[in-house]
């Protein structure tokens, strides 16, 4: 019945705005961390991205990648470090745009790695352009009529796409809107670092989260569009588990 | 004994825990805060049942719920 914040989260204040769902994507990792009583032997990759000042923030090391290659850092982080857990740590621009490549072919290699994918539908660092997972209709600065198949495709749906692939062992999608979904996302992110402890493959967490800022909104209005409009887009729940 | 309290300096205002608490104690600041926002704060620490709703939604982790009266009292809110 108490709550104090986690060793493994720095006491200071991070940089993103207010409401900003990275804040409790960083925080449920760090509580993990510390649950699992891991925090000696954790590596994470930062993106490009609002992320990137994440080793500021994280009581545990942590590297920068250029954009999109967190995954491509983190194998050789990892199969350098064999008796480290190791994290990657992307938005949905670093991860499903310029670094598709990377996530693609670590994935299919089944890295032992843990993938914590911040999906809030644009490219919140550099202004709130499109990204590969803005919604059907959704406004951007780079799609101000609002994102349309014709001339953009449709929204990416990356956790569906790498179950496909067989090194993936575990491939979930959450939302950081309710406090019911948040506790089932903070289930998902420990079950990514057990994955991964036991030897079963790449596991991807997608994390719906609100960029309050690039959609226009008040942090309260951003958190209550994601019910409905973005879980309508992006189906909640395991895509895929595979247990060895 | 559950005590809610927010650090006034670590809130940036976004006012998500307020949405959440069943028992409806938290609300704005009419002070601002050193980076001249408006944080949340408790109109009444003491009602707090420690259900951890608004520790869940805050993006700060500005929110500690403590059962321990000790540190509540060195924390100033009773
Ligand atoms: C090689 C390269 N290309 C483009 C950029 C510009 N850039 C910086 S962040 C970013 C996208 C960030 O979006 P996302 O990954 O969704 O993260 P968010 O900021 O929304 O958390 C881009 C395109 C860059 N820094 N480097
Ligand atoms: S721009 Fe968006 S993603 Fe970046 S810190 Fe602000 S709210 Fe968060
Ligand atoms: S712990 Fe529950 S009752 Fe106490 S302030 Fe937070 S939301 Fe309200």
């Amino acid at each position: 019945m108490h709550y104090t914040r986690p060793t493994a989260l720095q006491d200071v204040a991070t940089h993103y705005c207010a409401g900003c769902g990275h804040g409790v994507a960083h925080r449920l990792i760090a509580e993990v961390v510390d649950e699992l009583g891991i925090r000696e032997r954790t590596l994470a990759v930062a993106p490009v991205g609002c992320a990137v000042l994440a080793y500021d923030y994280w009581n545990f090391d942590v590297t920068e990648a250029a954009h999109g290659r967190a995954p491509a850092v983190a194998t050789g982080m990892r199969r350098c470090n064999p008796d480290k857990v190791v994290f990657t740590y992307q938005g949905d621009g670093d991860l499903a745009a310029i670094g598709a490549g990377e996530i693609v072919n670590a994935a299919n290699r089944g890295e032992l790695i843990s993938v914590f994918f911040i999906n809030n539908a644009t490219y919140g660092m550099t202004g709130g352009q499109m990204a590969p997972t803005t919604m059907l209709h959704q406004r951007t600065t780079t799609s101000p009529r609002g994102r349309e198949t014709r001339a953009e495709g449709w929204p990416m749906k990356v956790v569906e796409m790498l179950a496909q692939l067989d090194g993936t062992a575990y491939a979930v999608r959450c939302a950081l809107d309710t406090p019911k979904n948040i506790r089932a996302a903070r289930a998902a992110i420990k079950k990514a670092f057990e994955v991964q402890l036991a030897g079963q493959g790449l596991a991807i967490v997608e994390l719906l989260s609100a960029c309050p800022v690039g959609w226009g909104m008040k942090p309260v209005e951003a958190i209550k569009a994601m019910a409905g409009t973005m879980t309508a887009q992006f189906p909640l729940g395991v895509v895929k588990q595979r247990e060895k | 004994m559950a005590h809610v309290l927010i650090d006034p300096q670590r809130c940036k205002g976004c006012h998500l825990c307020i949405q959440v608490c069943p028992k409806k104690i938290l609300q704005p600041s009419a002070q601002l805060n050193e980076r001249g926002l408006y944080p949340c704060e408790t109109s009444d620490a003491d009602a707090c049942i420690g259900c951890l709703q608004c520790v869940l939604v805050c993006p700060d982790v500005a929110i500690t719920v403590t059962d321990d009266d000790a540190r509540a009292t060195k924390q100033g809110t009773i």
